[in-house]
């Protein structure tokens, strides 16, 4: 399995270690639940370091990009970190991914773990295929990343540089000292809470880990893993790839069609994102919340309330913070509003839940 | 981790304590370690009758979904409804007020199958 430059610090905390994407990953220290309203209500620090970095350079990154992703990078001022799907030709997902506008020809694209190569492969494939200055690099094992996440992360982090950090507002980045360091911080993070993600050397990993868990220690931070990391995203309707987008799934009826700049004069999928679009939503995404005892979980069958099957659950957990169990899941668009009585085939039961307005808090 | 004296185990970490005939069992302090924060309990119904080892409810922790496993044969003659409204019971006293369910034993003999306080201690010694 692969590991992080922080996995035997994750052994000595005592952590629950599993195999997320082939890498061995944290779960949870001191509990899920415990570290999910630590995020909450102060800060939390986590290993995601998993995550793949791939860049894009060339005068002509900004237009190859464009023609990449859903979304616009060309117009963002360097500085700006821009979120969106990539798609296939027909209209399915490649990936989700943040683009880091570094220069007007240097970009560097962030994605998930388990995407990494089948991403680099797509990317390079498709910059062979236009005809201009565009190089694509695999530099995922160039960097640590850690996620500072919380309400308190500001001032747990500020401790740590002398940059001003409302001079990095939401979705921005900048390259700056931390402890001595120089890394990229951006204000993003995947739980819905204001935080940072810091990009660096990973020979350098431990005495950051350390240096954040030291500066925070009187703000309440603690280590948070994978566990909570789902359940916070969650709360947040924030995508997970391979539940809540896929192959088998579009941007459009997952509730991305913000991200889906169809003014654009070209970008791989838009033909068949527009006959999509045209033709209708078949079924939507929806947020749900189970109105008797249950959990729903991933591939769980949606019904109606006539008890035919209109849908399924792609993610559904306890939430921590509502104290009710939610998830997600793509229903026919008939049963899509909000207020819909729905029901969800838990094993052998069939529980009560409803459709609800996202996100969930 | 915690193994109380006078009680018998199973290899899927139950726990089963033996009064006048009449078994009360639930999940070993190790299973819920290893389950992490338990969110929902699904439980059978009282006169439910089961077969040694055979699955009678189900345990869903935050991430995981388990099914639970009964020590012995016997019919259902309680279930502990606390758990449907406090199931971090399970995490909190999986030996007293976590109990699952109470069961009426068919066949006192098959308790000769399942593992003393020493043995199951060796038991996750090994699994460790």
């Amino acid at each position: 399995m692969k590991k992080t430059p922080l996995n035997s610090v994750h052994h000595d905390l005592g952590a629950k270690m599993t195999d997320f994407g082939g890498w061995e990953m944290p779960v949870e220290y001191s509990g899920i639940i415990d570290e999910h309203n630590t995020v909450r209500e102060k800060a939390g620090l986590f290993d995601v370091s998993h995550m793949g970095e791939i860049a894009v350079s060339g005068k002509d990154s900004s237009s190859f990009i464009d023609y990449l992703i859903t979304n616009r990078v060309s117009t963002a001022p360097a500085g700006k970190v821009v979120y969106s799907p990539m798609c296939y030709l027909e209209g399915g997902i490649v990936d989700d991914l943040l683009v880091y506008k570094i220069e007007e020809d240097r970009y560097f694209l962030v994605v998930n773990a388990s995407n990494t190569e089948k991403d680099f492969d797509w990317i390079s494939e498709r910059a062979a295929e236009v005809s201009g200055d565009v190089e694509v690099e695999n530099l995922s094992r160039d960097y640590a990343l850690l996620a500072l996440q919380g309400p308190r992360s500001e001032e747990i982090l500020s401790q740590l540089t002398s940059t001003g950090l409302d001079d990095i507002p939401a979705f921005s980045f900048k390259k700056i000292e931390v402890d001595s360091l120089n890394m990229l911080v951006s204000r993003t993070g995947y739980t819905g809470e204001d935080g940072f993600e810091l990009y660096f050397d990973p020979g350098e990993a431990e005495r950051i880990w350390q240096s954040l868990l030291k500066a925070g220690e009187e703000a309440g931070l603690k280590p948070a893993g994978l566990g909570a990391r789902d359940t916070l995203r969650l709360e947040k309707c924030l995508c997970l790839y391979g539940n809540d987008i896929s192959r088998e799934t579009n941007p459009l009826e997952a509730g991305l069609g913000w991200t889906v700049k169809f003014d654009k004069e070209d970008f791989v999928g838009k033909e068949a994102l527009e006959r999509i679009k045209e033709a209708g939503l078949s079924r939507k995404l929806v947020g749900f919340i189970l109105k008797e005892r249950g959990i729903a979980r991933h591939n769980y069958p949606i019904l109606s309330i006539g008890e035919e099957e209109i849908g399924h659950v792609t993610s559904g957990s306890y939430s921590p913070s509502l104290e009710e169990n939610i998830g997600l899941g793509y229903v026919e668009t008939a049963h899509a509003s909000p207020g819909e009585e729905i029901k969800i085939k838990i094993r052998s039961r069939l529980v009560a839940a409803e459709v609800v307005e996202t996100p969930f808090i | 981790m915690n193994v109380p004296e006078g009680l018998y185990y199973t290899e899927d970490h139950e726990w089963l304590k033996v009064e006048n005939g009449v078994g009360t069992t639930g999940i070993t302090d190790f299973a819920q370690e290893e389950l992490g924060d338990i969110v929902f309990v699904e439980l059978p119904e009282v006169g439910d009758e089961f077969q040694q080892h055979d699955n009678f409810g189900v345990i869903e922790s935050v991430k995981a979904v388990s099914d639970l496993y009964l020590p012995v044969s016997g019919e259902i003659t309680e279930t502990n409804e606390k758990l449907l409204d406090q199931p971090e019971l399970v995490n909190d006293e999986p030996y007293q007020g976590g109990w699952i369910v109470k069961i009426k034993l068919s066949d006192e003999g098959e308790l000769d199958e399942l593992m003393n306080t020493e043995e199951y201690q060796e038991f996750l010694e090994e699994e460790a």
